[in-house]
């Protein structure tokens, strides 16, 4: 069974079908990647498989599991998480605490045992903090954990937020643009690390991205969205010669 | 590992840091009066320094914290000053002042809370000058409210009115409320115990803080402080917005309920004009030039601009344009880059010293 099944996804806009029968099946740990010009629904997409909005039709299954209409909150615990476009840290926090927020369902204790530091929240706050700076070694932001977000720089922004995203134990990490402004290094840098998510953690990743390297160096198939339709799907290698898609996206 | 020790130490230094002020203040003031260096004037003042210390911290929670502009302070003040007054003259009889006093101050810590859940769930919804105009509204609406009530207490129990009249006492009942003249005698009721409502007052600064600063360094806390910063991020990462917004104000709430109480103790007459909306932007000048989501600087913000303009008495006329002078430099302080850029250079090379000598 895929691990996400999208069929028929609509969702309507006044007179603009935004987003106009959309449809994906990605396998478990696979690396998956949606492109299409500007202004062809992709971030839309995203948007509904999180419940930001409600689709106007059709149905997402997770792991098997519908969540269709879903909040973002329970299809965030149902297993999706997300990056954004323009990075959306909690950049007054620490870097770790933007990290441990990523872990706020994972280990549970109530408010007031945190009130009172209750023998619960010393030990949930240790396993926290443990595992929170394993995820930071992983993406090698262990040396600014004290840092505030908002003073690391950009890539390692962009880092913080895909730390953040896996500390929320999903089965599906959705990442938006995730080399967007990055320099080559810095985008040679960061497809080894999504590389590496996705083969430490078992994880299945789709990712929106422009950069056509990072897509042909690591999206193993592709969905091509073209005013809100899919215009193409499939191996990256066969979509990325399609005529249609030199056409509308690539360019001669 | 050792950098994550030192983070978790350095808030909880903080913290104690803070604690100790509190207690360190306490102490000269206790010194100063004992030798008799604080005038009457001063030591009146001592009690209600108090009262807007821990109304300036519980504001900060939503102020600073949870990011959310709340202009209805007093009236949760008001609400717990009187409902805690009102339990006062009841049970003035039947219960000794030190259990009575205990109990008024969670009673009006429970009733401010309830109302602000009461008012939290509408008025959360709304974000921003929304939010701020609404509560402002609440905080009239309650002060209105309490001042048309007349409450009373016969041998049939309490009775609620509109008017004196609607009262309708049994002989021998007590009239409490009194609609626009409030509640009378409630600091008498604590004779015995007078002397030590500062001593009362700073421990209930104390727990305000225990409680404000653990939970802001909580799980919960955390979660407050990622729907300040980015409500749709706090979401994807699966917390409920709502919820910890909720929760702040809530929280909040009582303590400024506990804060009402106290005033109200200490008051022989407790008046509803007093909590007008210029106590709520009172309040929130401490919270704003002490630093917003700083709860050490609420603190000494209240402390400086409440005893400024009594210490001020001498300049008379002048009084009014000294403290604007000193506010506006407290906001060049606090906030001004430069004066920030300042300020952490001099930190730095004050760190740097202490190294030098360490390694020396």
């Amino acid at each position: 069974m895929a691990m996400l099944e999208v069929n028929n996804l609509s969702i309507q806009f006044g007179g603009l079908r935004a987003v106009d029968g959309f449809q994906v099946s990605i396998e478990k740990g696979r690396l998956y990647g949606l492109i299409g010009p500007n202004g062809a629904g992709k971030t839309t997409v995203f948007n509904l498989l999180t419940g930001v909005y409600k689709p106007t039709e059709g149905v997402i299954r997770l792991d098997g599991e519908d969540i269709t209409g879903k909040s973002t909150i329970e299809i965030n615990r149902a297993g999706i998480a997300r990056t954004f476009q323009n990075i959306r840290l909690f950049g007054a926090m620490s870097v770790l605490d933007n990290v441990k927020a990523g872990l706020h369902n994972d280990h549970k204790y109530s408010t007031l045992a945190g009130i009172l530091r209750l023998p619960s929240y010393f030990k949930a706050e240790k396993e926290m903090n443990e595992k929170a700076m394993e995820l930071l070694r992983v993406f090698g932001l262990d040396g600014e954990a004290e840092y505030l977000a908002s003073n690391l720089p950009y890539g390692k922004q962009r880092k913080l937020e895909i730390a953040r995203a896996m500390a929320t134990n999903p089965k599906l990490l959705l990442l938006d643009e995730p080399a967007a402004g990055m320099n080559p290094n810095e985008t040679a840098e960061l497809m080894k690390t999504i590389h590496f998510v996705r083969d430490n953690f078992d994880m299945t990743i789709l990712l929106i991205e422009h950069d056509m390297k990072l897509v042909s160096g690591i999206c193993e198939e592709l969905t091509v969205l073209n005013f809100g339709q899919v215009l193409c799907q499939g191996k990256t290698a066969e979509v990325l010669s399609n005529p249609q898609v030199i056409t509308a996206y690539l360019g001669e | 590992m050792a950098d994550m020790k030192k983070s978790m130490s350095k808030t909880s230094k903080n913290n104690y840091i803070t604690y100790a002020m509190v207690i360190a203040i306490f102490i000269v003031v206790q010194a100063l009066s004992a030798t008799g260096n604080l005038s009457r004037l001063l030591t009146g003042l001592l009690v209600p320094l108090c009262v807007y210390t821990i109304a300036a911290v519980s504001l900060n929670l939503v102020v600073g914290f949870s990011g959310e502009l709340s202009l209805g302070h007093a009236g949760f003040m008001c609400v717990g000053a009187y409902s805690s007054a009102l339990f006062s003259s009841v049970f003035a009889d039947t219960l000794p002042s030190v259990p009575r006093l205990i109990l008024a101050i969670l009673i009006g810590a429970a009733v401010a809370a309830v109302f602000g859940i009461l008012i939290g769930i509408p008025v959360l919804r709304l974000r921003g000058d929304y939010l701020a105009i609404v509560t402002l509204a609440f905080g009239e609406i309650i002060k209105n409210l309490i001042n048309v009530l007349y409450v009373g207490v016969d041998e049939n129990g309490l009775h609620v009115a509109v008017s004196s009249a609607g009262l309708n006492l049994a002989a021998g009942g007590k009239q409490i409320m009194k609609g626009a003249l409030g509640i009378s005698g409630t600091a008498t009721l604590y004779k015995d115990i007078k002397d030590y409502f500062f001593l009362i007052g700073v421990i209930l600064i104390l727990i305000t803080l225990f409680i404000v600063q653990n939970l802001v360094n909580s799980r919960s806390g955390r979660a407050i402080t990622s729907t300040r910063d980015n409500r749709i991020a706090a979401e994807s990462v699966g917390i409920s917005v709502t919820k910890y917004k909720l929760m702040a104000f809530t929280i909040s709430a009582a303590l400024a309920g506990v804060a009402g109480v106290l005033y109200a103790h200490n008051l022989s007459m407790l008046k509803v004009s007093t909590f007008d909306y210029n106590l709520s932007i009172l309040v929130l000048v401490y919270v704003v030039l002490g630093g917003i989501g700083n709860l050490r600087g609420s603190i000494i913000a209240t402390i400086i601009l409440y005893a400024l303009p009594e210490l001020l008495r001498g300049f008379s006329t002048y009084r009014m344009l000294i403290y604007a002078v000193v506010l506006i430099a407290m906001m060049l302080f606090n906030w001004a880059p430069a004066a920030r850029n300042f300020r952490s250079r001099i930190l730095e090379r004050l760190r740097g010293n202490r190294k030098k000598k360490e390694a020396a």
